[in-house]
């Protein structure tokens, strides 16, 4: 990004800047080897953990170093979205250098990064085999490779659903704002629908949901881990788009509800989506664990109260979850190895949960009392931990293929396109199997 | 010529002592020679090192990859010939790219040029506070471009941006700005166009200022008015300079990606909109390299682009040549 930019329009000054500054980093790597190589001739460890988001992990960092006094840990990518991590994994990757010794892999990238075993170390040398009963048995399953043999990934969170709503909204409306009721008001998509209808004639000035995007990924997901299993991809990675049906059920749903003007038309992640959630512009907003740090990030603490969660129509499902795995070229794959054991541990788990409420895949963890009894203040004291912990342990596991991403930001834009007025309802769904075809290839 | 002066060696053995001064003579003669034939080339070696490493050997790589089936996380890139680029041809996300690259380009040039020639002339005069308004010209540049399309997204923003309000007051419907090529195009070629206006404009001025004063007197004295002045005297003598501009802006228009990229925020912003509404050249290549991994393709379209930018900007120099007759 930063790159392109700084090639437009420069004479021959810039140049100079230019090669002052490749001289200067030519000089910075050079001093990073030298520094990492005495570091561990000094019996001193440095271990990186490359992330994207937020996980939480700062006390455990703290803790494990004080157990290891020889071992320093430093994160990177704090923060930083999906999109920008996995291009520059995949390139450290298969440059042999610049992965963390750690990394994070979210599930819809697993799958990718699972085709290249040969760069990541097999857990399964370092004692990770034993903590299989730490884990939901399909999430460890979920780090395995593709014949089982190797151990690649140990799992951290999974994306338990819930819908986040705004209870002032709610109140303008003359809905109830009492969690257990807003449950009770959509045991499915369809009452969703009836009452976001019902909100939508109050005109309060705000919309239904945010996004076409993210509610049709939730259906979708939802449905899918019922039955087949899988979304775009069947289990031989065949791109079955046109022919799984509740791709398509998810498809429709979704176009009805932009047709009843349900959505604030938002394309997911975006500067507008962002101050939508500051300025109040939609009611609900289905969020899986993790989305609760982002909402609280995004809508700041001007919006402390505002926001509540309750069970999501449908019941459950699942959008999300990583793994923690260790890439061959690191230095310190024991030392690695073992730090991923402890961070994936169930007190590790519990640890993160409160800290970013990713919610724990560790049926230990699951059952903690400690995570049982957490409430986050800033949604309006939200029994989080019950809400999203319970039916954790049913949940099911959907399989990716590993196009996922780009088939479904091109389904998904479609749905964007609908949205804005581009694209005819009647249109759209050729459209959606076109690009995904296209995509796909 | 040089055996003029070895010739005479052989017949000076004889006497070994008197010949040393020759030899110094010659060895100086070679010295000086060396000097001013080869010193130059020296001198500019850095240059063209660091320009076969950083430029032409990524140059040559691209290439060199795009007659490749190279995928970046497979082990096996196998020869694919020029598969690559017939793809390439039939690719209608390709020529919608280029559309949108070319139409942004002309929406961002065009008025920019005109403008910064029109700031210039302006900044020419004998005005008050003249070095601060010289300077002021070219605060946006020294903005980041990323918080320049940050602001830009904000004010374009469809719920809560100032355009938008503004239009409202006129009458006109909230637009989406990201949603239709015309207006996506018109607000990214905006954000070019601020950055980079008072860029051209100082440059213009320095040509300007080169231009002799008695030029004008002497037009004046012919009975020339302000317009006439401007077109026969300074355009003419500024013509280098405009093409200069015009060559610069070609290659960084066809490049464009931060802007776009940044103005369609979110999930895969790198597409440039729901339907590729403002999605650059530039951004297919990195849509391509980065997000599918597949470094051939991707390459095609980036040797392709520098094909493309080699071509408009000759074209460019042709129609700017003829710009106010010829020499």
């Amino acid at each position: 990004m930063i790159r392109a930019s700084s090639l437009r329009r420069r004479g021959p000054a810039a140049l100079g800047a230019g090669l002052a500054a490749v001289l200067v980093a030519a000089t910075a790597c050079g001093g990073g080897d030298d520094g990492s190589a005495s570091a561990s001739g000094g019996g001193k460890v440095a271990l990186t953990v490359n992330v994207f988001g937020n996980f939480g992990y700062e006390q455990l960092y703290k803790q494990f170093e004080a157990a290891h006094p020889n071992i320093t840990i430093t994160e990177r990518g704090t923060g930083s979205d999906l999109s920008n991590y996995t291009p520059a994994l995949t390139k450290n990757l298969a440059a042999g250098s610049g992965a963390g010794d750690v990394v994070a892999l979210e599930e819809g990238i697993m799958i990718q990064f699972k085709e290249q075993a040969q760069n990541f170390v097999d857990l399964g040398q370092y004692g990770g085999n034993d903590d299989r009963s730490n884990f939901l048995p399909w999430k460890f399953a979920g780090g395995q490779s593709a014949d089982g043999t190797k151990l690649i990934g140990l799992g951290t969170d999974v994306g338990s659903m819930g819908m986040c709503y705004r209870r002032d909204l709610f109140a303008k409306a003359g809905l109830p704002t009492d969690r257990d009721a807003v449950g009770k008001l959509w045991p499915t998509w369809d009452d969703y629908v009836t009452v976001g209808e019902q909100f939508k004639a109050k005109n309060t000035g705000a919309k239904w949901f945010d996004a076409a995007s993210n509610t049709y990924n939730t259906i979708l997901v939802q449905t899918a881990g019922k039955d087949p299993g899988y979304t775009y991809f069947d289990k031989s990675n065949a791109l079955v788009i046109d022919s799984n049906p509740v791709i398509k059920q998810a498809y429709d749903r979704m176009l009805g509800m932009i047709g009843d003007g349900l959505s604030a038309g938002y394309k997911s992640f975006s500067d507008q989506w962002n101050a939508g959630f500051k300025q109040g512009t939609f009611a609900t907003i289905a969020c899986p664990a993790w989305m609760l740090g982002y909402i609280q990030g995004q809508a700041g603490t001007a919006n402390k109260g505002k926001w509540d969660v309750t069970t999501a129509p449908g019941g459950g499902g699942n959008w999300g979850g990583s793994w923690l795995a260790v890439p061959t070229q690191s230095k310190h794959p024991k030392e690695a190895a073992e730090l991923v054991r402890f961070l994936t541990s169930p007190t590790g788990q519990v640890a993160a949960f409160k800290a970013v409420n990713n919610l724990p895949s560790s049926p230990a963890a699951l059952d903690d009392p400690a995570l049982q009894s957490f409430t986050n203040p800033y949604f309006n004291n939200a029994p989080v931990g019950q809400i999203f912990g319970t039916g954790a342990k049913q949940l099911q596991p959907v399989y990716f293929g590993p196009k996922n991403q780009v088939v479904r930001d091109a389904v998904e834009n479609t749905l964007l396109a609908v949205q804005q007025g581009q694209l005819k309802p009647a249109d759209a769904w050729a459209k959606a199997v076109k690009d995904a075809q296209q995509a796909a290839k | 010529m040089s055996t003029d002066v070895t010739t005479p060696v052989p017949a000076a053995t004889p006497a070994p002592g008197p010949d040393r001064p020759g030899r110094r003579e010659r060895f100086a003669l070679l010295r000086s020679r060396a000097d001013t034939k080869v010193s130059p080339y020296a001198y500019i070696a850095p240059f063209f090192v660091l320009f076969g490493i950083f430029g032409l050997y990524p140059l040559v790589y691209t290439a060199w990859v795009s007659l490749h089936d190279w995928e970046l996380a497979s082990a096996e890139h196998p020869w694919s010939g020029l598969d690559n680029y017939r793809q390439l041809v039939t690719d209608p996300v390709f020529w919608n790219a280029l559309g949108n690259t070319a139409g942004m380009f002309v929406l961002a040039t065009v008025p920019q040029l005109a403008l910064a020639m029109f700031l210039a002339s302006l900044l020419n005069r004998r005005l008050r506070g003249r070095t601060f308004f010289r300077l002021s010209v070219i605060l946006p540049m020294a903005t980041s471009v990323a918080a320049v399309s940050i602001v830009f997204s904000q004010l374009f923003s469809r719920d809560f941006g100032i355009i938008n309000w503004v239009l409202g007051g006129v009458g006109v419907h909230p637009i989406e700005w990201q949603a239709t090529k015309w207006s996506s195009w018109s607000a990214i070629a905006l954000m070019v166009n601020w950055r980079w206006t008072g860029y051209n404009a100082l440059i213009y001025l320095a040509a300007m200022q080169a231009i002799p004063r008695d030029l004008y007197e002497a037009a004046a004295l012919d009975g020339a008015g302000a317009w006439k002045q401007f077109t026969k005297v300074t355009v003419p003598l500024l013509r280098p300079t405009i093409l200069f501009t015009v060559i610069i802006s070609t290659i960084g228009g066809f490049q464009l990606f931060t802007e776009p990229l940044l103005f369609n925020s979110g999930s895969s912003n790198y597409q440039g909109g729901s339907l590729r509404q403002s999605q650059t050249l530039a951004m297919y290549v990195w849509e391509n390299a980065f997000v599918k991994f597949d470094f051939g393709y991707a390459s095609a379209v980036a040797w392709v682009l520098f094909l493309i930018i080699l071509v408009a900007s000759a074209l460019n120099f042709l129609a700017v040549r003829r710009l106010g007759g010829k020499d």
